[in-house]
This record gives C-alpha cells, sequence and structure tokens, in this order.
C-alpha cells in the first residue's frame, strides 16, 4: 500500500499515539481550553516552518526567520503607534514587505556568492537583531499602547466553548490564516513548475540546471517567500499577545527546524511535504506543551528539543540513504 | 536531401594551448548506430559537447540535413534532435519517473503549471513505445542503474531525439541489462533514430554497433564499417600499440594454500563458499551483479561481521573481526567503486598512498616525512603512476591512475592476499593493459595470492589461472586450464536463473 509507507502516515501514527499516551498520563489533554491553546501555539511557528519547509526542500536551511519576524513585527507596531495610525490590513501588508525585502537579502548572497544558506541565514539573523535593537531601541510596546485594532483582530475567534465553571474559551480565527497560507503553499509546490523546481534544485542543482530551470529564479523564490511568511508569522504573533517586544522569538529557529524535521523533510533537500509539516508543527508544540502542563523546566524543554531534532534527523536522514543507495 | 543527419567538417578545438581536437570528421546516417571509440583524453567528449552545442569549434563546420547550421547552441542542438546521456543521466532521484519525463517538455513549453495528469500520460506513451514496463509513480532514485538508464533514453525521445549520444553505457550493466539495453536500441534503430555509442569496451562495440569511429589524441585514427573490424585492430587504433592478450598461465609450484576458506557464509548473501589460493595464483570470480560475489570480498577483508566458516592463512585459523585486523594478517582489498569506497579525492596521492601504513612511519607521536616520502617515491615509481607529483590530489587522476593509486597503497601493507573488485572498471584500454601486467607481476615475481573479481569476462579469461562462477551465493562452477573460455562462462552464466 502506497499511502501506508508514506512517511506522512507514520508521523500521523506516532502523533496519535503520543496524543493517546498524553491523553492517559494528564487527562486535562483532551480539555478544549487545552486544545484550542494548542492550536493557537501552532499559528506562528507552524507559518515559519512553511517558509523553512520551502527552504530544506531546496536543500538549504534558514534560522533567520525569527529574527526577520521579530524585526517585521517590531517596525510595523512601532511605526504605527508614533504615526498613530490604526488597522489591520496595511501593516499586514507592510510586514510581509519587510520580511520579504529581508529574505530577498539571504536570496541575494546565497545565489550570487553561491554561500552555504545556514552560514548566510546565521549572518543575517545576528545582523537583523542587532540593527533593531541598536535602531529602534528595546522598549516593548505593550497593550495600553498597541493599536486597538491589530488587537481586535487577534482576539476573533472561530467557536468558544463555555467550560462548567462558567469561563469560556475560543479557538483562534488566526488558524484560518495559517490553515489558508498551508493549503497555498501545498498547490503552489504539487502543481506548479516554480515549485517542482524546488524539489528539482534541492535533489540535484547541477541536474536542475541543465534540464532548463532557471534556478537563480528559484532560490529568489525560496528566500523571498519564507520571509514574506516570516513577516507574516510576526505580525499574527504581535496581535494575538497584544505586544510586540524586539527580544521576542529567542531559539525559536531550532523549534521551527524540528517541527519541520519532524514533518519529515529530508536534510539533503528534494524532500518535504506541507501535510508533514502540519503534523511535525503540531506534535513539537503538543510535547512542549505537554511539558508544560507537567510543569517542566523551560531549560530542560530546550534539551527535549535538541532530541526531536537529532532523533527526527536521524531517522529521516537514514530512509533517504537507503533510497540513493 | 543528405545522406546524412549531422556531420562535422574538419572540426580543430583548442584550450588554451591545448589541442583537443585536431582536423576531425565525423558523419552520422539517420538510424545507424554508430561507434565512437578513444582513450581518455582522445577528444571523444570534446567531440560530444561540439556535437551538442556546448563548444563552439575554432574550426570546422557543422551540417544537419544537409545544411551547415553555422553556430550551433545547447537550445538549437535539442531542437535539431540531438540529444546526449551523460553517465550520471541527470535524473532527479527524489522525483517519480512521470515527473522526470515530463519536466524537460513542460520547460520547453514555458509552463507554469505542473500537469499530472498528462505527465503520467506521456511516461505510459514513451514507456510503452520503448517496450518496457516500469511504473511511472516510482521514484527514480529507487530504479536499478538500468532503470535510470531507460529514463534517461525515453526523456530523450520525448524531446524528439533523431540522435542519441551515450556516454559509456555500459559500464555498469550486467550482462542481462546490456542486452536488454541493445533490444532497445535496436528497436529505436528501427524507428529511424541514430544512436552514438561512446565506449571503449570493444566487445559490446562489436556486438551492436554498424559503422565506427576510432579517436586519438585529438585525431580521427579510423573509420568504417564494423565488420572490418576486429578487437585487435580496434586496440592498435585506439592505443598505438599492439597489445597482445596472452593468458595468464603460471607453473604454480604443489605447495600449502596461501589462504584456505571453508564453509564461508554470510546470511542472506553467501553460501557455504569454499575457496582455497596459492601463492602466485589468480583466481577469478565471475557472477552477476546480487550473486554474492562483493559480500564474498568484503567479508574475506572483515567487513562483515555476521560472516560464519573458517578462513585460514598458512594453515592457521586467521578470521578477521575487523579490517584492521585483515590488514594486519597481510588481506588487501580494492573496492569496486574505488572513488567512494577507496581514495580520499581532495588528498595527495602521498597521502593517499600511505595512509594504510601511518602506523608503521611514525616516530614518537610524529610522522616521519622521510620515510613518507621514500615510500610514497617507491609505490610512485612502481606502479607507473602518470601525474605530475605525489602532491596531485586524487581526484585530478584518471581511472586507470586512481586504481594504481589504490593497488600502491594496499602493496604498501606488505598484503599477501590482495582482493580485487572489478579492476579495471572505467579504464581505458591502455591503462588496463598495464594494470593486468602489475597484477600478474606481483603474483609471478611477489608470489601474491591474488582473488579477482570482474563483470568483464574477457579480463578475467587472460588473467586468471582458474575461475569460480558464483550464483546466488554458491560456487556454482570452477573452470581451469582448456574448459576456462569465454563462451564456456557466458553459457555458464546465461544458463543460471
Amino acid at each position: 500500500m502506497k499511502i501506508l509507507n508514506s512517511t506522512e502516515f507514520v508521523i500521523a501514527c506516532v502523533l496519535v499515539a503520543a496524543m493517546v499516551l498524553i491523553g492517559l498520563v494528564n487527562p486535562a489533554f483532551w480539555g478544549f481550553d487545552n486544545l484550542f491553546s494548542l492550536a493557537k501555539s501552532n499559528v506562528v511557528i507552524g507559518i515559519m516552518a512553511l517558509g523553512v519547509l520551502l527552504v530544506m526542500i531546496s536543500g538549504g536551511i534558514d534560522v533567520s526567520l525569527p529574527s526577520f519576524a521579530v524585526a517585521a513585527l517590531y517596525i510595523v507596531v512601532r511605526a504605527m503607534v508614533e504615526l498613530n495610525y490604526d488597522g489591520v490590513l496595511l501593516p499586514f501588508i507592510a510586514a510581509a514587505l519587510i520580511g520579504l525585502v529581508l529574505g530577498a537579502f539571504n536570496a541575494l548572497i546565497i545565489e550570487r556568492f553561491r554561500m552555504i544558506p545556514l552560514i548566510v541565514t546565521l549572518g543575517t539573523a545576528s545582523i537583523v537583531r542587532g540593527l533593531l535593537l541598536g535602531l529602534m531601541g528595546a522598549s516593548i510596546v505593550n497593550i495600553n499602547k498597541m493599536p486597538k485594532e491589530l488587537i481586535a483582530f487577534g482576539k476573533h475567534d472561530l467557536v468558544t466553548v463555555q467550560a462548567a465553571n462558567g469561563a469560556s474559551y475560543g479557538l483562534t480565527a488566526m488558524v484560518l490564516v495559517y490553515l489558508g497560507l498551508a493549503v497555498a503553499m501545498h498547490l503552489v509546490l504539487r502543481y506548479t513548475m516554480i515549485g517542482r523546481s524546488v524539489y528539482a534544485y534541492g535533489t540535484d542543482a547541477e541536474s536542475a540546471r541543465r534540464a532548463g530551470f532557471n534556478t537563480r529564479r528559484t532560490i529568489w523564490f525560496v528566500y523571498c517567500t519564507a520571509g514574506l511568511l516570516a513577516g507574516l508569522a510576526g505580525m499574527l504573533h504581535t496581535s494575538m499577545i497584544w505586544q510586540a517586544n524586539p527580544r521576542d522569538f529567542q531559539g525559536l529557529e531550532l523549534d521551527v527546524i524540528a517541527a519541520v524535521v519532524l514533518g519529515g523533510a529530508s536534510i539533503f533537500g528534494g524532500r518535504g511535504s506541507v501535510l508533514g509539516t502540519l503534523i511535525g508543527v503540531f506534535m513539537l508544540v503538543m510535547v512542549k506543551n505537554s511539558l508544560i502542563l507537567l510543569k517542566v523546566d523551560t531549560t530542560w524543554q530546550r534539551v527535549v528539543v535538541g532530541m526531536i531534532i537529532v532523533t527526527a534527523t536521524a531517522i529521516t536522514a537514514r530512509r533517504d540513504r537507503r533510497k540513493l543507495a | 536531401m543528405s545522406d546524412y543527419l549531422i556531420e562535422l567538417k574538419n572540426i580543430g578545438k583548442r584550450f588554451g594551448g591545448v589541442r583537443a581536437l585536431e582536423d576531425v570528421s565525423l558523419a552520422i546516417r539517420p538510424g545507424e548506430i554508430h561507434c565512437l571509440a578513444g582513450e581518455n583524453g582522445s577528444g571523444k567528449s570534446t567531440i560530444i559537447k561540439v556535437m551538442s552545442g556546448i563548444y563552439t569549434p575554432d574550426e570546422g563546420e557543422i551540417v544537419i540535413d544537409g545544411e551547415p547550421v553555422g553556430r550551433l547552441d545547447p537550445i538549437r542542438a535539442v531542437g535539431h534532435g540531438i540529444q546526449v546521456i551523460y553517465q550520471d543521466f541527470s535524473l532527479f532521484g527524489n522525483l517519480t519517473v512521470a515527473e522526470n519525463l515530463a519536466l524537460n517538455t513542460y520547460l520547453l513549453e514555458g509552463r507554469s503549471r505542473m500537469d499530472w495528469h498528462r505527465a503520467h500520460e506521456m511516461a505510459r506513451d514513451v514507456l510503452a513505445r520503448i517496450g518496457v514496463a516500469i511504473d511511472p509513480d516510482a521514484e527514480v532514485g529507487s530504479l536499478p542503474t538500468s532503470g535510470k538508464q531507460i529514463v534517461a533514453i525515453a526523456r530523450a525521445i520525448l524531446a524528439r531525439a533523431r540522435l542519441i549520444v551515450m556516454d559509456e553505457p555500459t559500464t555498469a550493466l550486467t550482462r542481462h541489462e546490456v542486452e536488454a539495453l541493445f533490444t532497445i536500441v535496436r528497436d529505436l534503430k528501427a524507428q529511424g533514430i541514430a544512436i552514438l555509442f561512446v565506449s571503449h569496451k570493444m566487445r559490446e562495440m562489436l556486438e551492436i554497433s554498424e559503422r565506427l569511429t576510432v579517436f586519438r589524441n585529438g585525431r580521427k585514427v579510423a573509420e568504417g564499417a564494423m565488420r572490418d573490424f576486429d578487437e585487435a585492430t580496434i586496440t592498435h587504433a585506439m592505443t598505438g600499440l599492439d597489445l597482445t592478450d596472452d593468458p595468464y598461465r603460471p607453473e604454480i609450484p604443489d605447495g600449502p594454500p596461501l589462504l584456505e576458506v571453508t564453509g564461508l557464509s554470510v546470511p542472506g548473501t553467501v553460501e557455504r563458499v569454499a575457496l582455497s589460493l596459492r601463492p602466485g595464483e589468480i583466481v577469478g570470480i565471475s557472477g552477476l551483479i546480487g550473486s554474492g560475489r562483493t559480500e564474498l570480498a568484503r567479508a574475506l577483508f572483515g567487513m562483515e561481521p555476521r560472516m560464519t566458516g573458517e578462513i585460514r592463512l598458512d594453515g592457521r585459523p586467521a578470521r578477521p573481526r575487523s579490517v584492521q585486523e585483515a590488514i594486519a594478517r597481510g588481506i588487501a582489498y580494492v573496492p569496486e567503486d574505488r572513488l567512494t569506497e577507496g581514495l580520499f579525492l581532495p588528498q595527495s596521492i602521498e597521502r593517499n598512498l600511505v595512509v594504510s601504513i601511518l602506523d608503521r612511519l611514525r616516530r614518537g607521536l610524529f610522522l616521519d616525512r622521510r620515510a613518507v616520502r621514500a615510500r610514497t617515491a617507491e609505490m610512485f615509481a612502481a606502479m607507473q603512476i602518470a601525474a605530475p607529483s605525489p602532491e596531485t590530489p586524487a581526484g585530478n587522476l584518471s581511472g586507470g591512475n586512481a586504481q594504481r593509486v589504490m593497488l600502491g597503497r594496499w602493496l604498501l601493507t606488505g598484503a599477501r592476499v590482495l582482493i580485487l573488485n572489478g579492476p579495471t572498471v572505467g579504464v581505458d584500454v591502455g591503462s588496463k593493459a598495464t594494470i593486468h601486467r602489475i597484477i600478474r607481476d606481483l603474483a609471478t615475481r611477489d608470489g601474491l595470492a591474488v582473488l579477482m573479481i570482474s563483470d568483464d569476462v574477457p579480463e578475467l579469461v587472460t588473467n586468471c589461472n582458474r575461475i569460480h562462477v558464483m550464483h546466488r551465493g554458491r560456487f556454482v562452477a570452477e573452470l581451469a586450464g582448456a574448459e576456462m573460455t569465454e563462451t564456456r562462462i557466458n553459457d555458464t552464466l546465461k544458463t543460471l536463473t
């Protein structure tokens, strides 16, 4: 059976098993409040994961997206506060554009100087974070100064559930944005030639060039799209937590990469799917969330994320080597 | 209308001061199977690149369908129906057969949408036209080499090829797969597609080609109908030398065997193999890929931990549990794929040579540079390695020279049993003869026992004094003396199922 052999099916099985196990240890896991909060935590990391997925299929890796996201959200919110502007659509477009420009910077260096993406994005991540704090200061924009319409936008719920004690829990509507972007990414990857060029480039860059793909365009597409997604993720984040903190997202790049690798994308490039990534993101967020529920210290959470990266990479690498051999 | 599909007239091409091609002409008729032969550096690859528009010749003229075409570039060459299949196939291993086949067409048509339905139809049609059953949904990376080659051929057909150039197409194929390829090629010929084989496997050329062109040192040295040539005349044309292969029939003194193997098994691949080698013997193993021949070699070299059975050296039990033990006991192994399993390509020849004996060249914590240099110089000369200096990176060497470095490395360890797996795969005729001579010298002069595993039956027949035929992990036949002929071995291989 083809479906039974697919990576996505295997990950989904692992996910279901993990959910059952966590539910047994902690019945509160299946509560609406917990599930809704889980879904909410998926949105920001998930959108960045879509960007990293694209980069990983192309054979690269990107650790700059959380920095780009924070730059986009902070610049836009500060500008809104300074200009006394309130609104939703324009700030989101601005944040997406900031992300895109920063992504284009990655693309420029990687494509023009044929540099290793890991090193380039490590560098740009540090540059952007440093510039942001240096030029814009480190003051946090709090709820009292946050643009009201952004907060209102972030408060939209799809459904609300009334708990027995009278408290109500809502499923944020932001998951629609996330799922919409995921569907769009899936369609682009599967049904457009630019999407297929990413797979081809990640499998064998030289052959892709020989086959007649415009591989320079592929690289630009990959890193610009990733940057754009980071900008959107940042903006969603700020409107959901009603705060803009230029020091936010520290260490998130590891979580994002862990999620994508968990989702079955290959570190060698050429392999990976949106469905797998969605599952990978959910699994990672769930594990971290359960650690919190179990009152595990945040320091130990880093250990778990690290272990997930190493284990998942080892398993997918083993799978891919066997296929290549 | 011209008689020829493509004519290259008086082509000259130089790179810097080096003349790669000098006044070379090559003409190919529609639907003919043509063979281009020549050693490495003879200009074969250069002329292919001229034909496919990658290189622009300095002199001469290209005529297609009787019309001079002027400057050819890769896109125009494809437009004229010229397709080149390189040895690496340029396929995408992670993508399916259907997608690999459709991508080029879609790119050519400038599409931005990936039409999976049409990709499947195209794949089914073209695979049916070649007459092979390959699942269009299979990932190309999971196909065997022969399958990848078929996909590459199918892709060329989809690009409306009228001439398919194939670079060393039979190198990685078994005898069976070569025959299947030839069936496809004859079929393509019947459909009016011309084939240009670029190869140095003469026996296969003689079998399939109708016409032959031979290059040497950038010049054309022979051409004509294949029936006017035989192996000796082709070799002579390629090398400019008379290379005669007198068979290796040494006087082996009666005595105890150097290496004795009984009941050797590796679960799933090798079953109860018995083998004995005396000093000075070269024993061949013939068998298809998957017959267990490589696992047998690996077991003798301590690389198969699950091995059972007995291995004796000089009558003493000597089953190696690791590569280190095997080396210490005087067993050496030159693997099939020396490039991936053996040589450190970016490192110098010197480092590649001495890597197995670093322990012995130590003085205290450091290497004794003078000893390193002395041992290197000795081997460099003995193996007749053609390179500017021992400092040259191994990756710059031709196949034949790379193989000699590998041999040299093992001889430095003082090996007494030499296991060779495909010793001359990808090596040109001239180098091949040198390697064979070195191996024979090692056996007769230095008293080494050699086990030679090869797909190349003629190579085994001329260089071994005994041959085992291996199939499904067992030795199914042993041939020696007069019964050791090519026909006999090929017949044995063909009857195996």
